[in-house]
């Protein structure tokens, strides 16, 4: 049951216990049961709200920085990692293989505030070698759903 | 002027449902759970395929009975689902939907005055594609006591020394109803007894929420009087494509080729190379879909319990068949009523065959949210309808 029951609250976390039971075909309890255990375990992170800013009056920057650092001995890329996840308009930060190490998320109000963060807090960070900085113009599609307006039903009656 | 028309075409019966079907698609806020095709778009990567194919210029007619490559992955499906051999060069035809395939496997089977066993309720084209191809339909109901399977004794009633072909469609439209491997063996034993051959119309094989899927095919003696028919539309959703086959024993396919290529002269090219793409890599897909299918499915046997409607549990398709004899009405008075005072349209069992009244058949192609807005009205509507009585 765990992971179909992961796979239908990613998609919607809100849906209501009692229905939840019945489309899996267990025990409502069985499912409150199982969504503590992942919760405990660490499984099940949060959940949230998936929200296209672009509709609202609330103006926000998205930027994807490629960071390049010096891995620690003993740590690796750990620390340095810690040193930039603690900041809160860091959004997500992942260890990425490729031509650089560090992916680092990061949201803000304006181009200057992203910018300054960067030039500010995260450039001259010890371990920092150099820093990208990609600014997201568009979003078409995040966590799996398109930010388009659902397309009507275009399937007709036609003798079953 | 002389009459234009063939006696035997305007004789056909046409599908009582229409008018009801017009009023829906009239009706502009009408929730319909009256659709046979999944709610699904085809998954991108055989979309993907498909353009890529009118990309290259693959526009051109492929031989009559399919893409080598095609026809080679349909045997390889089946071996891998069903562990059933087939030859592709000689057992296989490509087909514009399971639908061209029934036509013409009744055409190249039937000889005047043969007998046809069609078990209703099922899907409306059997009976007019058996009278066309100069067969006599021979009804057999099928009973809401037997979760609507067919028997070995039903079938050795209807058998007469014309019988030719057994219709068998499972997992069923309209009923959602399956035949489980004991259910087939006790049929085959009927068929072999009685030299007869079977139609074995598979196309919602991969639908099935109990045990997997088994074809008669694969029973010991049956390949070789089977036609297996199958198709993209339900696994794939792939309706709009248009595209199924036959698999059988060579002489019958290659009758059945022979119309194909008069008739149709081949299946569309392009979605004979997205399907290549789906039986290689779509496994996945399909059983996500099933996954969706089998929430919806619970959800609505569960709403049917609740409101205390009484429904068997179906295993296969995507189509409950919920019972409505406690509301005195037909099939037909119930579904006008229904839409009338709630604007939900489900298809009455009548459309499926007399034995199909006092049911209705709804389906659970459409989302979750569609289905328990459906529910929340049927149940208010029954409501009502218990305490007027």
């Amino acid at each position: 049951m765990r992971e179909e029951l992961l796979a239908i609250i990613e998609k919607n976390s809100r849906i209501d216990l009692k229905e939840l039971a019945v489309i899996l075909g267990v025990q409502e309890v069985d499912v409150v049961n199982e969504l503590e255990t992942m919760e405990r375990e660490g499984i099940i992170c949060g959940y949230h709200t998936l929200v296209n800013w672009e509709k609202t009056s609330n103006e926000k920057v998205t930027a994807l920085i490629e960071v390049r650092v010096t891995p620690q001995r003993g740590q690796g890329f750990d620390s340095v990692a810690e040193r930039i996840y603690r900041y809160p308009e860091v959004r997500s930060v992942y260890l990425i293989s490729g031509g650089f190490d560090l992916m680092v998320i990061l949201e803000g109000k304006t181009l200057r505030e992203v910018s300054s963060f960067v030039s500010d807090k995260l450039s001259t960070l010890d371990r920092v070698l150099s820093t990208s900085t990609h600014f997201i113009l568009k979003k078409y599609k995040d966590h799996g759903t398109i930010f388009i307006q659902k397309t009507e039903d275009e399937r007709e009656m036609i003798t079953p | 002027m002389r009459n234009p028309l063939s006696e035997q075409v305007v004789a056909l019966k046409p599908s009582g449902i229409r008018k009801f079907f017009d009023i829906v698609s009239e009706m502009k806020d009408a929730i319909s759970l009256g659709v046979g095709e999944p709610d699904f778009d085809t998954p991108w990567h055989i979309r993907d395929e498909g353009i890529y194919a009118l990309e290259r210029g693959r526009t051109f007619y492929t031989s009559n009975a399919g893409l080598k490559e095609l026809r080679q992955e349909v045997c390889n499906y089946i071996k891998r689902k069903q562990g059933i051999e087939y030859v592709w060069d000689r057992e296989v035809v490509i087909t514009v939907g399971g639908s061209e395939a029934i036509d013409i496997g009744l055409r190249a089977m039937i000889n005047p005055g043969d007998e046809v066993i069609i078990p209703q309720p099922s899907y409306v084209s059997y009976e007019p594609c058996a009278i066309l191809a100069g067969a006599k339909p021979v009804i057999l109901n099928l009973k809401a006591e037997n979760e609507f399977r067919l028997t070995a004794g039903e079938l050795r009633e209807a058998i007469t020394e014309k019988t030719k072909v057994l219709i068998l469609p499972f997992p069923n439209n309209p009923t959602g109803a399956i035949m489980e491997q004991k259910d087939l063996e006790a049929i085959a034993e009927v068929i072999i007894e009685h030299d007869i051959f079977v139609m074995s119309d598979e196309i919602y094989s991969e639908l099935t929420y109990k045990e997997k899927h088994v074809s008669i095919a694969s029973l010991p003696g049956m390949q070789e009087r089977t036609i297996l028919i199958n198709g993209f539309s339900k696994a794939y959703a792939m309706t709009g494509w248009r595209l199924g086959y036959a698999c059988g024993p060579h002489a019958i396919i290659e009758q059945m080729t022979k119309i194909h290529q008069f008739a149709i002269m081949c299946a569309p090219t392009t979605s004979q190379y997205a399907a290549v793409e789906a039986l290689k890599n779509g496994d996945a897909d399909v059983e996500e879909m099933k996954l969706s299918y089998n929430q919806r499915r619970r959800f609505l046997l569960n709403a049917f319990r609740e409101m205390g409607l009484s429904c068997f549990e179906p295993f296969g398709a995507f189509y409950v068949f919920p019972c409505i004899k406690e509301f005195g009405m037909s099939s037909d008075e119930f579904a006008n009523a229904f839409l009338e005072a709630e604007k939900v349209a489900a298809v009455p069992g009548t459309a499926f065959g007399d034995s199909g009244e006092g049911f209705l058949r709804i389906s659970y192609a459409y989302s979750l949210d569609t289905l328990r807005e459906a529910m929340t009205r049927l149940s208010r509507f029954i409501t009502k309808l218990r305490e007027n009585r």
